[in-house]
């Protein structure tokens, strides 16, 4: 079966025998065949810092529904990406819809339905958890802030800990207030950061299986950014591959272990980690 | 199954309006857990205006039998010195309240929320208000047993002078914000430093007829300068100068729009640039 970010092709052009992707120059007529569900399309998105590139026209739909992940190295992309999609980023070209709403002109329409977490980005610290989660639910306008926190404190099991100061918790418990941070609204969309980079095998794993119930109870859209293959392979149905700002391929986990002849997404990442960037600009 | 969409909807108030009072509420409680958690920061609130205060205080008492001029109205350095602090709080109260933000590397998250950034501009003026009377007051009071000098004496007027001062330390506070929003933590000192700047040139304590005549033009581009002035004819002539008044509240709505106008436009630099997930310690 095709995967769904296959499904409306934008920027796939020819592929090599090695599996790059040469990107269209018609990606909008390309468009013009998706879904209407789709959550998020992006259309030839670039952003330059000066002379360095650091995301090179990248397309793609995420349909509502599917856990999507951009994968790549360090410096692929992943989170100028996703900034931007978020809006904290202004692109230098390319256009965002995100839930129907262009995110260039309309995104205070669309804010309150998404949410996002990072580790680049942290709750204050002197505060309490429910005391941020408080500011934070205001801000999402929330119609009973408490009794929301109360009900996301027990999902997660934060109670031992909401009444202490952020700064003080475990990184792992830090990562579970920014989790709940993140859900607190229900998002439609949630955009993930590596979500489990600081957290211990047994916390991530747990956080992962929260994570599908949540997806599969409410339906949401995820977008993950990621260069855990486990954690991909195991969340998302479709995995866009990042490097050097651009998408060089994209497929369900599945899809690419086979086109690439290896066994596990990690010797696919591989792969196209050591490939020259020569190679993949093509 | 039940979708995020109808969860939401029950969850949620409304459709976000390019307005929301209780977002601006929110950013002031944040700010308020952060004051409340932290009694060194109330202290250092109350501190600095009491230690002016203070020291004013007695060089007030000393020229009070050397000046005629300091003569002629008991307190008028104490008055000068009481009303500057509002201005430096206000501008304070605007720049460290943002600065926590940026300390906290929390900017990333909080621009990702339905949050306008006029709605944080806002609720770090009234912010700015709240640090600035938990400054003063305790200060003002005090005044009264130590020196028998209270400012309160001056009435109405005083309404009017504390309202330019602190327009006037908004629009200061919203400028260095937003240095420290473009620059980052580079910036920081300007927190403290920039109003310092224009305290020779805004007649805190002498008339600006005593400055050299080419840089007065300057200090009557000052709301603070207008304030100052009339706080002197109000204490030396008994006279409530309404067209002091006028001008400064004229010039702090040039100020503020300014203000307004430079947080947006690093914010929108700051955009650009990618730089609200990196800003930090």
């Amino acid at each position: 079966m095709q995967s769904p970010a296959n499904r409306a092709g934008p920027g796939i052009g020819d592929k090599s025998a090695l599996g790059i992707v040469r990107h269209s120059t018609h990606i909008a007529a390309m468009f013009a065949s998706s879904a209407p569900t789709d959550v998020i399309r992006v259309t030839a998105l670039a952003k330059r810092f000066g002379e360095v590139v650091a995301v090179d026209g990248v397309s793609f739909v995420v349909p509502q529904g599917e856990t999507v992940a951009l994968l790549g190295g360090n410096g692929a992309g992943k989170t100028t990406t996703l900034s931007m999609l978020l809006g904290l980023l202004l692109p230098s070209e390319g256009s965002i819809e995100v839930l129907g709403e262009d995110m260039l002109r309309h995104r205070y329409r669309v804010l309150h339905r998404i949410n996002f977490s990072s580790p680049y980005v942290e709750m204050p610290r002197r505060l309490t958890p429910y005391e941020n989660l408080s500011v934070y639910g205001r801000l999402y306008g929330l119609v009973h802030v408490r009794a929301r926190i109360e009900e996301i404190a027990e999902e997660l099991q934060l109670i031992p800990f909401m009444n202490r100061p952020t700064g003080s918790l475990s990184a792992g418990q830090r990562s579970r207030i920014a989790l709940a941070k993140a859900l607190l609204n229900r998002p439609e969309l949630l955009l993930l950061d590596e979500l489990t980079a600081s957290l211990d095998p047994d916390t991530a794993d747990w956080v992962r299986s929260y994570l599908e119930r949540y997806r599969t109870r409410t339906g949401a859209t995820i977008l993950l950014a990621s260069h855990n293959m486990g954690e991909v392979e195991r969340l998302c149905s479709d995995v866009l591959m990042m490097k050097s700002g651009r998408i060089v391929d994209r497929g369900s986990p599945a899809e690419l272990v086979a086109r690439y002849g290896r066994r596990t997404l990690e010797e696919v990442f591989l792969d196209i980690a050591r490939r020259p960037d020569e190679v993949a600009a093509q | 199954m039940t979708t995020a969409s109808s969860e939401r909807e029950v969850l949620v108030r409304r459709e976000p309006s390019a307005f929301s009072v209780r977002r601006v509420t929110a950013m002031v409680l944040r700010y308020l857990y952060l004051l409340r958690g932290s009694w060194p920061r109330v202290a250092e609130l109350v501190y600095w205006p009491t230690v002016q205060m203070i020291l004013w205080g007695l060089i007030s008492r000393f020229f009070m039998t050397h000046s005629s001029y300091v003569a002629q109205a008991g307190g008028i350095l104490i008055a000068g010195v009481l009303l500057w602090d509002i201005l430096f709080r206000s501008q304070l109260g605007v720049a460290v309240s943002f600065l926590e933000e940026v300390w906290a590397r929390n900017l990333g998250q909080l621009f990702v929320t339905p949050l306008r950034p006029y709605e944080l501009m806002l609720s770090l003026a009234a912010m700015s208000l709240v640090r600035t009377l938990v400054g003063i007051v305790p200060a003002a009071l005090l005044c009264i047993p130590l020196y028998h000098y209270s400012i309160f004496t001056m009435g109405l007027p005083l309404i009017a002078f504390f309202v330019n001062l602190m327009a006037f330390g908004w629009a200061m506070g919203l400028m260095v914000s937003g240095c420290i929003l473009r620059y980052g933590l580079g910036a920081e000192s300007l927190a403290w430093l920039a109003i310092f700047a224009l305290a020779p040139i805004s007649g805190v304590y002498y008339p600006i007829s005593i400055l050299p005549g080419w840089i007065q033009p300057l200090a009557w581009a000052l709301p603070a300068s207008y304030v100052f002035e009339g706080m002197r004819a109000i204490m030396l002539e008994h006279e409530f100068r309404a067209d002091l008044l006028l001008q400064a509240l004229s010039l702090n709505a040039l100020y503020l729009a300014a203000g307004g106008v430079v947080f947006l436009a690093f914010f929108r630099a700051v955009r650009r640039r990618g730089l609200l997930l990196q800003m930090g310690e």
